[in-house]
């Protein structure tokens, strides 16, 4: 596979949310807003990058029966430091996400690339496919944020779109239903189901 | 009725060749106009042996002593609250006048939508929503806005039907996830005691009047009388007050056997069972309530008759919609009773037993199989 397509892939034929089904939960929980969002996908952006780069340098190293604890280890110290970088720059949506941020080691694109990745290849190629992979989950929580935002809370990070537009005023009214993670998973099934109707190698027969 | 020159007409207008696209639509109103002779062999009718449309049309007609006497009661509740003094007729224009926008709004939305996807998808437009379209304006306030209503049933053709295969296919009431979308969307719109009477005929405002429910979720007792919440004449959504109403409709969908008498009948008793216990236990007011109340309020009646009824939804085998409605029943009374969050439990628990359906049908066909197969085994013996 060429170094290019471990970036590309992630955002069409190989996007971990839309084809993989991984890391669903968290992109469930963290979308009701678009702030909240975008710092989640940048952390796991970056934790599956890190990890990625860190468990391929030790790959050899790795006896293969406790190979979980080490990546699990790994991925844990990751997701502590972006923990305390969120808590010391952005505190309050800190707060919003909670315990989603802990969750990171329990995304499952992360121990899915880990496993069959960064297991079995050299530290640059799994630093991409980690890159790829973070962005195509971001690219799904940043567009479930902005649309679950805009149409549940009537602003788009923080900013009072549908109210500047004066849609108020003519009787519109926010869709309490968008804010609740059901409507998530039915976006994410409507990405789904417009994605493959894009790639119909995609279907499931 | 000569029809002869109608089908002339459609002869004349077919579709051929470069229009051949249109052939779904021009399918669709050449067989509602000509009943055709044969069974429908696709989709939920075929375990039946009527066709699929004289079974919705028969439905439709159960429907209309509930809907024709909605449309009184939503003038009489505003004649009432106003002070206005409206002889009947007038009071059944007032609702006419109401309801009909919001009728209109629901088939052209949906009939739409169903169009667009018999066309690309190439098959036959089913009837099923002409009882679907009535059926949601009839169980949502008489004050939602329109846009909500059409957002609504969009969201119900395309979410609870057309994604998992069109009419037959679907898991759920199509009618019952659209008043789930607004009661979840919107939900000042949908409970509370502002929705319920509409304030004139030309503006959306509603003037405060509580449901019975409504009254019981905020601890007190309910200021109609048993009598008036079996004729009607209470506040709420247009199909659902008058059990007499959709009594009516029962015995004609019961005579023509097009819904389940067991699916009917179990509602009631797993709904009485429950009133009963709660009785017992006496906890609160509510819970002290006479079981039959239960019947008379809210959506229970219009539920058991017209939604939980539902052949595509419910469970198929006989022994399964036994306990499909004995829980449906149940579960509405232990929501409306336990959770105040919800005044009203009936919607949330069809489309509970709805999703539930298919696995009781799983487990009756099942143990049947091994209660056969004992049976065989002890023989041979």
């Amino acid at each position: 596979m060429k170094n290019t397509d471990l970036i590309k892939l992630p955002f069409s034929k190989n996007n971990p949310i839309l084809v993989q089904v991984l890391g669903v939960c968290s992109c469930l929980a963290v979308t009701a807003q678009l702030k909240p969002a975008f710092v989640m996908a940048i952390s796991v952006t970056v934790v599956v990058a890190l990890a990625n780069l860190i468990i391929s340098l030790m790959r050899n190293t790795i006896p293969p029966r406790i190979r979980i604890i080490v990546q699990l280890v790994v991925v844990s110290t990751l997701v502590v430091l972006v923990d305390q970088v969120l808590k010391a720059y952005v505190y309050d949506v800190s707060k919003q996400l909670s315990v989603f941020v802990g969750l990171i080691i329990t995304n499952c694109i992360v121990m899915g690339r880990l496993e069959a990745f960064a297991m079995v290849q050299k530290p640059w190629p799994s630093l991409l496919d980690g890159i790829g992979n973070g962005l195509g989950y971001s690219v799904i929580l940043i567009v479930l944020g902005a649309v679950r935002e805009l149409f549940g809370s009537g602003s788009l990070w923080g900013f009072p779109v549908m109210e500047k537009l004066g849609l108020y005023r003519i009787g519109y009214e926010n869709n309490g239903l968008m804010i609740m993670p059901p409507m998530a998973l039915i976006l994410v099934g409507l990405i789904i189901w417009w994605h493959r109707s894009k790639n119909k190698e995609l279907c499931e027969q | 009725m000569n029809m002869k020159w109608l089908e002339q007409w459609f002869e004349k207008i077919e579709p051929k060749g470069k229009m051949s696209w249109l052939g779904s639509t021009y399918e669709a109103f050449h067989t509602f106009a000509f009943t055709p002779k044969t069974v429908t062999r696709s989709g939920s009718h075929l375990r039946d042996a009527v066709d699929m449309k004289r079974s919705i049309i028969i439905l439709v007609i159960a429907l209309l002593p509930a809907l024709l006497f909605g449309m009184w009661n939503i003038g009489y509740q505003t004649s009432t609250a106003t002070g206005a003094g409206w002889g009947w007729f007038y009071c059944w224009w007032f609702g006419f006048v109401r309801m009909l926008p919001m009728i209109v709004v629901s088939y052209v939305v949906g009939l739409f939508i169903e169009f667009a996807f018999a066309q690309v998808r190439h098959h036959e437009v089913n009837e099923g929503f002409l009882a679907t379209g009535l059926i949601i304006p009839m169980i949502v306030p008489v004050t939602t806005p329109l846009w909500q209503l059409a957002l609504a049933v969009a969201f119900a053709v395309i979410i609870g039907k057309e994604v998992f295969g069109g009419s037959g296919m679907n898991f759920l009431n199509p009618a019952l996830v659209a008043r789930a979308f607004l009661f979840f969307s919107y939900p000042t719109h949908m409970s509370g005691d502002k929705v319920w009477i509409a304030s004139g005929m030309w503006h959306n405002d509603a003037i405060a009047g509580a449901t019975p429910m409504g009254e019981l979720a905020t601890g007190m007792n309910p200021s109609a009388s048993a009598l008036s919440m079996l004729l009607g004449n209470i506040p709420g959504s247009a199909g659902e007050t008058s059990v007499v109403a959709i009594a009516i409709g029962a015995v004609l969908l019961l005579l023509t056997g097009i819904a389940s008498w067991r699916i009917m009948l179990s509602v009631f008793i797993g709904g009485g069972a429950m009133g009963l216990l709660f009785n017992l236990i006496g906890y609160n007011e509510y819970m002290q309530l006479p079981f039959y109340y239960h019947f008379l309020m809210g959506g229970f009646a219009f539920g058991a008759v017209f939604m939980a009824t539902d052949p595509v939804t419910a469970a198929q085998t006989n022994c399964g919609k036994w306990i499909y409605g004995l829980l449906i029943g149940a579960f509405a009374v232990l929501l409306r009773v336990c959770n105040p969050a919800y005044p009203e439990g009936m919607m949330l628990s069809i489309l509970f037993m709805n999703c539930m359906a298919p696995l009781i049908d799983h487990l009756v066909v099942n143990s049947n199989i091994k209660m056969r197969a004992k049976r065989g085994k002890e023989a041979a013996k």
